[in-house]
């Protein structure tokens, strides 16, 4: 199928190489080891895997059949069709790391592209050409601070109201790491949005604290005393974003922070059960030297045109090795060009309606669910973007198995990662719920109150 | 040849997709926080359309030519795996969806973990990492805490290869190993006296790439394991050359204990101009319970009329998540896609054609380029891009005169081991023809290389630029569509 070779071709070959038959190639690996029975399933044929895969997939209910209020990290998010149409092109998605400058120029300016946009998104003066995700990219600023002050800071503080799952990413990272603290996300600091506990936190051993904007929660904090404070004891503050959410709030890099991080997912990216995404990395100038990942700059070729080509590479593992600044060697490639086909064809104006859209469907649902018996906003007074949290009177697992009854995944139960939000429901709107979905769920959520 | 940037392009007004109007009632932004200005590009959707298919035009693909591009298995990526993964109901399913409206996307990462573990002979896997780089991670971590787990908090030295990838220290690096470089022989194989010398109770492990990065498979192997066995550490296993010797032997059966695969490489998934990878692991049976949170496993047996139910399950000793939700699932479902086409016997048949076109082409080229060893090859092989009566020509003239006749170059100076390196890896989806005619066009750059080296040392003529001044680039630094610091908002 996949093996273009004739029974002649591999006689021609055979004898070109002087041997008898190709098992002769493979007698270097010892014999008891040679030809294992394999116990895989028969072959299928094209049709045959596709039909196979597609029985698979059935076997799911999707977005496309539920009305879907879970975010928490990932979003559903309207995708141009321009996207998926320019990605299937072979010479996107067939191509290698662009190594060769003289034949990678369109992955090169892609990339640059991605770059620009990124930096003008969050405010900032540098990003990179992607990290694997979200979470990894807050890993990453982790590493960035240890080596920024050349490991004589060990306190790194996050806000519990960072994305758990970027927190446990954190803890594996550095789990190894004696010298390393990771503190400011326990119960006792709490999620407060004075943020006074964990400003109180920071000293002149801390070499980064991390919050997130709009936080875990969807809630919009003032971060500008934080990063104050920080900045007096000379420690980098990074802040993960939701890029969406940037098309209506101040960027981050307006707020004085070092390094900008988050998951591009909302770019454009298909949700696929969590992943391929990518993680962007966006710091300042000060901070250059000291980025992970694949950078690409502008220079010329030898009769003076405009050229692109990976730069600064002796920062990478392929060069450094085991003093690389971090081991990453690949990129989000093709998601990075997704992201900037979908931050083009937006544009200045579209990219502005989808962050207003949700922000205004978000309002509208928030209002109607708190007026639903049972339910109340659990952050009335604080300003949110496109989440919100509910706190309900009946179990939240009761209320979203209701929901499921009527084909509607109800949102995101607290209780699993926060103990003290036992009974909070989040609830994420996007531009692709209708003022009619919403009045769905809350005829839903009222009928069940009753039952 | 050059195409203006987006932010060149743009036109105030202008405008591609509309958002449909606010269908509730507006409340307004929140105080103090509102966004003053948003430099985006402002172009038509056929401008876009036009835009990004003239890039696309600048790169060079499998889609469009051969790519010899050793170490990375640049293999054809089969149109069927990129329609199984836009399936809806695998496209269009959150990673937060209660477990059972994703039975299908369980059942598929179940059993692909059980393919690749069958595959590489271990007991255990886990998708979860993003690349091979986070899948050496993943392996360095467990290493590292089954030492800890057993008091042995002194094994700190990791042995890697002259000849490995660069992500090998870099790794080991992150988890705090100290790095101990590890000799080759003559032959290509793992310095077995140096080998001895090395181990002692302060080893935690070997990082081995078998077949290595010169397409050799070390003769060996079995003794090296035995070696670093016997003084207590673990061997890790890259994957990265798994094509070679697909249904031909499996590293976990060998004694390898852990290894990471390389789905982009060995499994088809395509590269993507650099990415995603993935770069799932899999494990002997003594480090199942260090894999990272959480794994797919079946939560409540099936029976006759009911199927089993799959759910996610944390591991006892678990070194945690490595990233976020559930691995680069789209990618899963090409790679299971792909095996599921393969069967015990396709994966065999891809190995055995991959081994065949890298000894024909070696055999072709050997007597003009220097094959520095020997051997018969594996999936690939290193060639030295020099002579000596012509010392002004280097592996980069070679690389960059492939251009002009179409062709990828293959790597080059890598491995670190051979002098002005050119690895090349055909992989077994190219057919002879294609294989002769890179031949030819290796002889004949060859003989430039005497008759007209200009032509070499300014190449390539025919590519979309001239060779790019990279030193400019890491001097002037650009690395944005205005000048750094400048021009925003």
């Amino acid at each position: 199928m996949f093996t273009p070779h004739t029974q002649k071709d591999v006689e021609v070959m055979l004898k070109s190489i002087g041997i008898e038959k190709i098992e002769d190639l493979f007698t270097e690996i010892p014999e008891k080891f040679r030809y294992p029975k394999l116990n895989l399933a028969p072959r299928l044929t094209e049709m045959e895997a596709a039909m196979e895969l597609e029985s698979i997939a059935s076997a799911n209910g999707s977005t496309k059949d539920l009305l879907s209020f879970l975010g928490a990290g990932a979003y559903d998010h309207y995708i141009p069709a321009i996207i998926d149409n320019i990605l299937q092109r072979g010479e996107w998605y067939t191509s290698y790391t662009p190594y060769q400058p003289e034949i990678s120029q369109g992955t090169l300016q892609a990339i640059f592209e991605f770059q620009s946009l990124i930096c003008q998104l969050t405010g900032m003066d540098v990003c990179n050409a992607s990290h694997y995700d979200g979470a990894t990219a807050a890993a990453e600023a982790m590493i960035l601070a240890d080596s920024h002050f050349r490991g004589k800071r060990n306190k790194f503080l996050v806000s519990r109201a960072v994305n758990p799952q970027y927190r446990a990413v954190m803890r594996t990272y550095f789990q190894t790491h004696d010298d390393v603290h990771i503190l400011g996300d326990e119960p006792e600091t709490g999620i407060e949005t004075d943020l006074q506990k964990l400003i109180d936190q920071i000293d002149n051993d801390t070499a980064l604290v991390l919050v997130q904007y709009p936080d875990f929660f969807g809630r919009i904090v003032d971060y500008k005393p934080l990063i104050d404070a920080a900045h007096a004891h000379g420690t980098l503050v990074a802040v993960a974003t939701n890029p969406t959410a940037l098309g209506i709030l101040t960027p981050p890099g307006e707020l004085g922070a070092d390094i900008v991080i988050g998951e591009g997912q909302p770019l454009g990216i298909p949700l696929s059960f969590g992943g391929p995404y990518l993680g962007y990395f966006a710091v300042t100038n000060d901070l250059l030297r000291k980025i992970a990942g694949r950078l690409v700059g502008e220079t010329q070729d030898v009769d003076g045109n405009l050229a692109y080509v990976l730069t600064l590479t002796a920062r990478e593992q392929h060069i450094r090795r085991g003093k690389a600044t971090s081991n990453i060697c690949s990129n989000q490639g093709l998601m990075t060009l997704a992201a900037t086909i979908y931050m083009t064809v937006l544009g200045k104006e579209g990219f502005k309606e989808v962050s207003n859209l949700c922000y205004q469907k978000a309002h509208f649902a928030a209002e109607q669910v708190g007026q639903v018996e049972g339910f109340t906003l659990a952050f009335p007074e604080t300003p949110f973007f496109h989440e919100f949290v509910v706190k309900s009177e009946k179990p939240v697992a009761d209320v979203l198995e209701w929901l499921r009854d009527h084909d509607i995944l109800g949102g995101y139960d607290l209780g699993q990662d926060y103990p003290e939000l036992k009974g909070h429901l989040m609830i994420a709107v996007t531009e692709k719920i209708s003022r009619e979905d919403i009045e769905y769920l809350v005829a839903v959520l009222e009928e069940e109150y009753h039952d | 040849m050059t195409e203006p940037t987006i932010f060149e392009m743009s036109s105030p007004g202008r405008r591609a997709i509309k958002m449909p109007a606010v269908d509730v009632p507006e409340v307004p932004l929140p105080k103090g926080f509102e966004r003053q200005n948003l430099a985006f590009p402002e172009i038509s959707e056929l401008g876009v359309v036009r835009h990004f298919t003239r890039l696309s035009q600048l790169n060079y693909s499998i889609d469009t030519g051969f790519y010899p591009l050793g170490s990375c298995t640049m293999k054809y990526n089969p149109k069927i795996n990129e329609a199984t993964a836009r399936i809806p109901g695998f496209g269009h399913t959150h990673p937060l969806q209660p477990e059972d409206t994703v039975q299908g996307n369980l059942y598929l990462m179940y059993h692909l973990q059980k393919m690749l573990a069958e595959i590489g002979g271990f007991a255990g896997a886990t998708l979860q990492p993003a690349a091979g780089a986070q899948g050496e991670l993943v392996g360095a971590l467990m290493i590292k805490k089954y030492h800890q787990d057993r008091g042995d908090f002194q094994r700190l030295r990791m042995l890697i290869p002259d000849s490995a990838h660069g992500t090998n220290p870099a790794t080991s690096a992150m988890v705090g190993f100290e790095i101990v470089p590890l000799p080759t022989d003559p032959r290509g194989n793992v310095d077995l006296e140096a080998l001895k010398s090395l181990v002692d109770d302060r080893l935690a492990g070997l990082m081995l790439t078998n077949p290595n990065t010169l397409g050799l498979f070390d003769e060996n192997v079995e003794e090296v394991i035995k070696i670093v066995h016997q003084a207590g550490g673990l061997v890790y296993g890259d994957g990265a050359n798994m094509n070679a010797i697909l249904g031909v032997a499996q590293p976990g059966k060998i004694g390898f204990d852990v290894l990471h695969y390389n789905i982009h490489k060995t499994f088809s998934t395509p590269h993507g101009g650099g990415g995603p990878g993935s770069g799932p692991v899999v494990v002997a049976e003594r480090l199942l319970d260090y894999l990272p949170d959480p794994v797919v496993d079946i939560i409540e047996e099936g029976d006759e009329e009911n199927p089993p139910l799959y759910g996610f399950v944390t591991p006892s000793k678990t070194i945690g998540r490595i990233k976020s939700f559930h691995g680069h699932f789209g990618l899963l479902v090409r790679a299971y896609t792909y095996i599921s086409m393969l069967g015990a016997e396709g994966l065999r048949d891809i190995a055995e054609k991959a081994v065949l076109n890298a000894n024909y082409l070696q055999e072709k080229l050997k007597g003009t380029y220097t094959l520095p060893y020997d051997r018969s090859c594996m999936h690939e092989f290193v060639l030295e891009g020099f002579w000596e009566d012509v010392p002004e020509i280097h592996a980069l003239d070679i690389a960059k005169r492939l251009i002009d006749y179409g062709l990828h170059p293959p790597t080059n100076y890598f491995p670190l081991i051979v002098k002005e390196a050119l690895m090349i890896e055909p992989t077994e989806t190219e057919s002879i023809e294609t294989l002769d005619r890179f031949a030819e066009v290796m002889l004949k750059i060859a003989e430039e290389a005497r008759t007209q080296p200009e032509l070499l040392k300014n190449a390539p003529h025919h590519a979309p630029i001239k060779r790019a001044d990279e030193l400019k680039a890491a001097k002037d630094l650009v690395l944005c569509c205005y000048p750094m610091g400048l021009g925003q908002d």
